[in-house]
């Protein structure tokens, strides 16, 4: 553990940024962007050093830390203000800075007509700002200030063009959906404080195998609580296809390469927890192989693109949520296909945006069609991405979904051959939503009206980061398998013990082939099945259809199950109080006020009617007294 | 002579004092009869002084007419005050309290 001085410049630069642009506002309007995107390219660099510098230190020197100031010092508990940057953390770090930077690029072009532009920048910066405390937090509070900030960033990118009231609505669903995560993140952090006095990543690792298993699992559950939450996994995911309306390059960034990925993230930084506890282990398996399925069957569905993409991505992240309940092993795969799809999926929705771009902002495929040969090189470039996802060797998701499928049939007895059968079958169902989706919008007869929208190719500083991306979907998958480097490098965090993975109940190329052979009827099937695309989504549907296009009942689920009984319950209690409490406090004034009213007219002003009155009481009194005496 | 008598006299005067301030308009009169009240009391205590055969009852005699000398120069200069401002002595006129 080596310690160091320049981490914060990391969060420091891009907060500056954000805060400076926002303060100036209009006055920053001519060159806001540029300074954005500057800083963004100067963290990448800072970040790229760090990483050539760790990697020319070794074994347990390569996690360097920076202490920034005492946070909170009661007694004996003690929180500082503190980074580590490690190999598991450089990995989100070059992720967020390098990702982030293309897409700060690509922004310059694609909001160049907004007038509101430099606040969407100053935002972005925010957003790379907080995600890097996020990653770089050496402690659960720590991380916890980064987890809010990204929600923060989310929830204004998402609602950035509010005055549309539903981009509006869908800012807030999703902040709330988040906020229900953010609970389970705040009760973890206090059972860890709770169970081991601590709550840096350090303390609670030291702590975890000497602690009871209920308290780990509970641990072990809020901390999936909270992923499902951030990472929009079962049952907390209904957020992330309306945060689709967001501006794109913010849907590319945040919704699918980077901010959904902290739930993977706070999962794997939490190994210690998760292997102590079957139990949790076994929850985080559950949650990840619903929503691989559940987003998968979602994408069939969607006629969006960019909701086909959202669905798509919250699949992918149920494959990376379901590797990392697979033990020791999973982490590092798990890793490797955020990696990857943080490439080939930003490509992707980089790709959907060029294609809004050219179409006066149409989302709907069915209105595509044959725009291969107006956007050549964003086809290519999706192509490249659509080639990764399905997982076509030698693209990227090749060898990263491979894994996981691989491992998840080594889970072992009937769990492994469930896990590894939904694995599969949502690489089918993958192969089959993004061949359709590629169909609908590149292939075939043009559906769009030739009078209203002119196809055109983006411009170089849209088309370039695009390039760039696809050329990772290219070849990051090879990098990151070739001589198991991704494995090695991250197992010093995630993997101490070294544990092997367990019964191999099938040959990896078993595996492979099994999985190509799903991939290849996914494709096959939407191939003849998307021959003919009808303008207008066909009515004459199975239930099915109509049930996966809209969400699975997600939303329906929520609103009779959370929403209605919730509005329900406060209803009661506003009537509750409003008849009982409320009604105690207007019945004690009624009465006096009443009252006070009645005994008012006694008080007429004149004195000689008080004379009477005293006269008369002390009459009444005396004679009391003597018949009483008497 | 029945000693008693000086009791009935002592009534008769505060019923008439009584009478006077409940039924007269006049503030110089209800004050007049206000005194008239506080003398029977007096006479009722010393008439009791008398009985018993103590000073209990003149010593606090004396105490209702040092309370009355001081009413008298309070009460006066009320009256006095309310009979400029308003040009009469009326204690119906002054009823302003029940605003």
């Amino acid at each position: 553990m080596t310690t160091t001085t320049h981490l914060v410049y990391l969060i420091a630069l891009p907060l500056f940024s954000a805060a400076l642009l926002l303060v100036l506002g209009r006055l920053a309007d001519k060159w806001g962007h540029l300074l954005a995107t500057l800083v963004s390219a100067g963290t990448f660099a800072i970040a790229a050093s760090e990483f050539f510098a760790m990697r020319s230190r070794s074994g347990a020197a390569r996690a360097t830390t920076q202490k920034l100031f005492d946070w909170i010092s009661v007694g004996s508990f003690k929180v500082d203000a503190a980074l580590l940057l490690d190999q598991l953390s450089i990995c989100f770090v070059l992720l967020i800075t390098g990702v982030g930077t293309l897409i700060h690029i690509y922004s310059i072009a694609y909001m160049s007509h907004d007038r509101d532009r430099r606040r969407f920048f100053a935002y972005l910066n925010l957003f790379i700002a907080a995600m890097l405390l996020l990653v770089l937090g050496n402690s659960y509070l720590n991380l916890y200030v980064g987890w809010e900030g990204v929600g923060l960033a989310s929830y204004l990118l998402i609602g950035f063009w509010n005055q549309k009231p539903a981009y509006a609505t869908a800012a807030k669903k999703a902040f709330v959906a988040n906020r229900v995560g953010d609970v389970g993140l705040s009760l973890a952090i206090m059972i860890a404080f709770a169970q081991f006095g601590t709550v840096s990543f350090a303390g609670v690792a030291a702590g975890a195998p000497h602690a009871s298993s209920a308290a780990l699992a509970a641990m072990g559950a809020m901390l999936l609580l909270a992923a499902a939450g951030k990472s929009a996994q079962f049952p907390l995911q209904s957020w992330l296809g309306d945060a689709m309306a967001g501006p794109t390059p913010v849907s590319a960034l945040i919704h699918a390469a980077t901010m959904v990925t902290a739930g993977v993230y706070l999962i794997t930084r939490s190994n210690f927890i998760f292997d102590a506890s079957s139990t949790a282990r076994l929850l985080v398996v559950i949650v990840g192989a619903i929503t691989l399925l559940f987003g998968a069957i979602i994408g069939t569905a969607k006629d969006d693109i960019k909701k086909a993409l959202a669905a798509s991505t919250m699949s992918q992240i149920g494959y990376m949520i379901l590797a990392t309940g697979l033990g020791p092993i999973g982490y590092a795969f798990a890793i490797m296909h955020l990696l990857t799809h943080g490439f080939f999926k930003a490509g992707m929705f980089l790709g959907a945006g060029s294609v809004m771009h050219g179409m006066n902002d149409e989302v709907n495929m069915r209105r595509f069609g044959g725009l291969n040969r107006f956007l050549p090189i964003t086809a290519i470039t999706f192509g490249f991405g659509y080639l990764a996802i399905i997982g076509v060797p030698p693209f990227a998701g090749f060898y990263s979904k491979d894994k996981i499928i691989e491992t998840a049939f080594n889970a072992g007895g009937t769990k492994g051959y469930i896990l590894g059968i939904c694995a599969l079958l949502g690489a089918g169902l993958t192969a089959f939503y993004m061949t359709r989706l590629i169909v609908m919008t590149f292939w075939g007869a043009p559906r769009w009206s030739k009078d209203e929208q002119h196809p055109h190719e983006s411009p170089a500083l849209m088309w370039v980061p695009m390039a760039i991306l696809a050329v990772g979907s290219v070849a990051s998958g090879f990098l990151f398998t070739s001589g198991n480097s991704m494995v090695h490098w991250l197992s010093p965090v995630v993997n101490p013990t070294g544990a092997e993975s367990g019964a191999e109940l099938m040959k990896p190329i078993v595996v492979s082939l099994l999985a190509l052979a799903v991939v290849g009827v996914g494709v096959a099937y939407a191939l003849v099945k998307y021959r003919t695309v009808p303008v207008e989504a066909p009515e004459k549907v199975t239930v099915f259809t109509r049930i996966a296009r809209r969400d699975l009942m997600q939303d329906a689920f929520n609103e009779a199950v959370l929403m209605r009984p919730g509005q329900k319950l406060t209803a009661g209690l506003v009537w509750a109080d409003y008849s009982f409490v409320d009604g105690l406090v207007r019945a004690v004034g009624f009465t006096l006020g009443t009252t006070s009213q009645g005994v008012r007219k006694i008080q007429n002003g004149y004195a000689r009617t008080y004379a009477l009155v005293m006269l008369v009481g002390v009459l009444a009194l005396v004679a009391t007294i003597w018949m009483v005496t008497l | 002579m029945d000693i008693s008598n000086y009791l009935y006299l002592s009534i008769i005067l505060f019923t008439i004092g009584a009478v006077g301030v409940v039924i007269r308009r006049n503030a110089i009169v209800v004050f007049m009869c206000v005194e008239l009240m506080l003398n029977a009391a007096n006479l009722a205590f010393v008439t009791f002084s008398r009985i018993n055969g103590n000073l209990d009852g003149q010593v606090a005699s004396f105490f209702t007419m040092v309370v009355a000398a001081c009413e008298v120069v309070v009460g006066l200069a009320i009256i006095v005050t309310i009979y400029r401002s308003r040009r009469s002595a009326s204690v119906d006129d002054a009823s302003l309290l029940k605003r």
